[in-house]
């Protein structure tokens, strides 16, 4: 028997992967190794909906009946420590070996480590369920919450801790909140959001000094020379590929695994995907990215899994995350970064969408934000502009009775 | 015992498009396709139970608004990853210009 397809990490991509093999009819041995105790399981819900309500619960991607009835080979708490590219072996941390035909490693990222927090037993971080489920026993009401960096993680749990009845203070170095990606337009809507709820969002802060109490595992922190004493402290200033196991055994890392628009890395036998791979992004001219979303996780894993099986497809998908604090959601199609000038819509009274085109007139990225769905339909219509590379007249795109769909047909 | 209720009007729905009916406590989708037929699905995604009334219809699909599951609305079926469960369909009529669902 052939050893078949193996997959090194049971998250979102992996997951995906393993499911996409059988639903392209692959026929052989899968195995997906994941270094967690749970079965695959959905993330995002563990800074939002799921770390606001009274139970974490889990979303699983694919229950034990449906890997079962996929054939899937899962192996749980199991760790990768070495791969041999030559013998097309991987070795376990326990010292078993497991061949395989082809590899995708969808290692995904671990969350960046602040220094200053080292052996400081208060300072928590969120990637796992167990996290969650750690952090979420420890909101308990009027808490006081510090959370440093005011990036997605930071905010989504500081509205989560908030809505649990914390006391949350947020704690960005940067001058605004969500610098990395997101308009000031769109920023600002999320921090008066935060501010009605009673989150106190400083910018431009800085942080001296970080001593716990092992006891009570308060941490008290030095803010621009004054102290602040927090019952818990969330540390969420992004997060590191874990690229350890491929950069070990030759394969080529730059900002994460690289690999080309198939999802193949240097060694035409490993594929990698997901939060862990940086690629070539066709629609922005080559443009080297690693994108930590959850639907880039999906589409990247499906793809590569394409691709063990020599369809030899590329990459085309446009980049698309979304974040949900209090009623509100905020969602980004592209990279607004590529963008030169802004046209903004208005999407009923208390929406809007920022669409960012670049000097040659092409929609690069539209951003929008508003209570509930409110903006989800012209941002899936904008991304479809985008994947195309249209040049949507701007005066159509402000105008709101002009339907975006009609600019598809154009 | 079913019975049909009626939802809209048929000029509430535009073509290719969609609208959210409540009705007794329960959220249902109207659709009215491109060749101007109208269909009734259950009214959330069956992943997160996202209202799909907030969606895109492109032909004969709904998508969701939030993770981009997709069903044929026409007969529920799920269209791929991340949903694996069906949407519930329902009977349509339009008389003088009203969409009437049968809710059994």
């Amino acid at each position: 028997m052939t050893p078949g397809m193996v997959i090194v990490g049971a998250g979102e991509c992996g997951a995906r992967a393993t499911l996409a093999l059988r639903e392209e009819g692959y026929d052989g041995p899968v195995t997906l190794i994941g270094a967690e105790r749970h079965l695959p399981y959905e993330r995002p819900p563990l800074s939002k909906d799921g770390m606001a309500a009274e139970a974490i619960g889990a979303k699983v991607i694919a229950d034990a009946a449906r890997l079962l009835e996929a054939r899937i080979d899962l192996m749980l708490s199991s760790e990768v420590v070495r791969i041999d590219r030559n013998a097309r072996t991987l070795a376990l941390g326990g010292g078993r070996v497991i061949p395989y035909d082809k590899l995708l490693l969808a290692t995904g990222a671990r969350p960046r480590r602040l220094p200053m927090a080292e052996g400081i037993g208060g300072c928590v971080y969120l990637r796992t369920h167990d996290d969650a489920e750690a952090i979420r026993a420890r909101l308990r009401p009027d808490a006081h919450v510090a959370i440093i960096g005011g990036g997605f993680i930071g905010l989504e749990l500081a509205a989560a801790a908030s809505m649990r009845g914390c006391r949350v203070t947020v704690l960005e170095t940067q001058p605004r909140i969500l610098m990395r990606g997101v308009p000031a337009e769109i920023a600002d809507i999320i921090a008066e959001a935060h501010g009605r709820s009673g989150v106190v969002i400083r910018c431009g802060v800085s942080i001296s000094e970080m001593t716990a109490d092992d006891s009570t595992r308060a941490v008290s922190l030095v803010v621009d020379g004054a102290r602040i004493e927090a019952d818990l402290c969330i540390v969420g200033i992004g997060a590191v590929p874990n690229t350890e196991i491929a950069s070990d055994s030759g394969l080529a890392v730059e900002n994460g695994i690289r690999v080309d628009e198939t999802m193949a890395t240097s060694d035409p036998n490993i594929f990698a995907a997901g939060d862990c791979a940086s690629f070539p992004l066709v629609i922005y001219g080559g443009r080297r990215v690693r994108l930590e979303a959850w639907r880039n996780a999906q589409e990247q894993g499906a793809l590569a899994a394409r691709n063990m099986l020599s369809k030899g497809e590329q990459h085309s998908a446009v980049p698309w995350f979304w974040s949900d604090q209090y009623d509100l959601s905020m969602q980004i199609a592209g990279l607004v970064d590529e963008g030169v000038t802004t046209v903004r819509r208005e999407v009923g009274a208390d929406a809007f969408i920022l669409f960012h085109l670049a000097a040659d007139g092409r929609l690069v990225a539209a951003s929008g934000i508003g209570p509930g769905n409110a903006v989800a339909r012209d941002i899936r219509l904008a991304e479809m502009l985008i994947a195309r590379g249209a040049k949507p007249p701007g005066d159509k795109l402000a105008a709101s009775d002009t339907k975006l769909k009609s600019l598809l047909a154009a | 015992m079913s019975e049909w209720i009626e939802a809209c009007e048929v000029d509430d729905v535009d073509e290719e498009d969609v609208i959210r009916f409540d009705h007794a406590g329960k959220t249902f989708a109207i659709y009215r396709s491109p060749d101007d037929e109208f269909f009734a699905t259950d009214g959330l995604c069956t992943h997160e139970k996202v209202h799909l009334a907030d969606g895109l219809v492109m032909d004969d699909i709904i998508e969701c608004p939030k993770h981009n599951g997709r069903f044929n609305y026409k007969t529920g079926a799920a269209k791929g990853a991340p949903v694996c469960v069906n949407l519930q369909t329902y009977p349509v009529k339009v008389e003088s210009g009203k969409v009437l669902v049968q809710i059994g």
